[in-house]
């Protein structure tokens, strides 16, 4: 039996940061795309693109879930910690500051999303979804005459 | 010994012992679970964006230090346009109970996650001496 130890710092500091990241930011603008804190994510552009990336250590590639819908993207999945050949009798934890379960995580980009040319990337804990922005998006250079 | 004293202390981050880093960046401290079984010791460390070739582990003393650093080159071109976390290298230190085979400490690496297998010595009292 393993015995949970649920910080209740935690819950609040997630609802802090969903307060902050919405308050503070007007990358939402007045939707309420963003379901949920975790995982924590970076958004950054790349040319005429749009990379989101998000920490997700320890979980396996086949439990993420990126889907991509007009410029919505959802990451979603789960996280499992598992005690390894230690499991059983005998074991005591010390320390647990990890922290496992489902997360669950829309967002919006303000492009419009070529669907077809999303990459998702994960190495090393690390998720890169690249997405590039629609041809239709991209801004003409005006020749002046 | 009583089991109490096979775990692992974090070492108290104390500045003026603790001696400050030259390269460039921010350290992060990584969580950490730390869990025994009646053999081992596990450790397990979450370090996303660190890869099997970037860690570095060394034992000296009593004091186990992990150190991952992180690829910044993956991030040159890109912009940060939205930030809810930042990015940097990580590293943390323990103190190893004397119960701890330190010879043999073995590491894996994978996802982000660092996994240290720490052994007991085998119980040393257990050994059988004859009376001649």
């Amino acid at each position: 039996m393993v015995y949970r130890f649920v910080d209740p710092f935690n819950a609040l500091y997630d609802f802090q940061r969903a307060l902050d990241s919405t308050r503070f930011s007007d990358w939402f603008g007045r939707s309420t795309a963003g379901a949920g804190t975790s995982p924590a994510i970076n958004v950054f552009s790349k040319g005429d693109d749009c990379v989101i990336v998000a920490e997700l250590p320890g979980v396996n590639k086949n439990d993420i879930d990126v889907s991509v819908k007009g410029n919505h993207v959802r990451i979603s999945g789960k996280r499992e910690i598992s005690y390894g050949d230690g499991d059983g009798d005998g074991v005591s934890i010390h320390r647990r500051e990890r922290t496992s379960g489902g997360f669950d995580r829309t967002l919006t980009v303000p492009i419009h999303v070529d669907a077809d040319g999303v990459k998702a990337e994960f190495q090393d804990g690390v998720l890169a979804v690249f997405l590039p922005r629609a041809e239709a998006d991209k801004p003409r250079s005006v020749n002046i005459r | 010994m009583t089991p109490q004293d096979l775990e692992v202390q974090e070492k108290k981050t104390q500045p003026e012992e603790q001696a400050e880093k030259t390269e460039t960046g921010r350290y992060f401290v990584p969580q950490t679970d730390i869990h025994e079984s009646t053999d081992a010791l596990f450790v397990a460390m979450d370090m996303p964006g660190v890869g099997k070739d970037s860690v570095d582990i060394q034992v000296e003393k009593n004091v186990l230090t992990i150190t991952g650093n992180i690829d910044f080159s993956k991030y040159e071109d890109l912009k940060p346009i939205y930030t809810e976390y930042s990015v940097g290298h990580y590293t943390r230190s323990f103190t190893l109970s004397s119960e701890i085979d330190k010879n043999n400490i073995s590491a894996k690496m994978a996802d982000g996650v660092l996994a240290l297998h720490l052994p007991k010595i085998k119980e040393a009292a257990a050994k059988k001496i004859e009376v001649q």
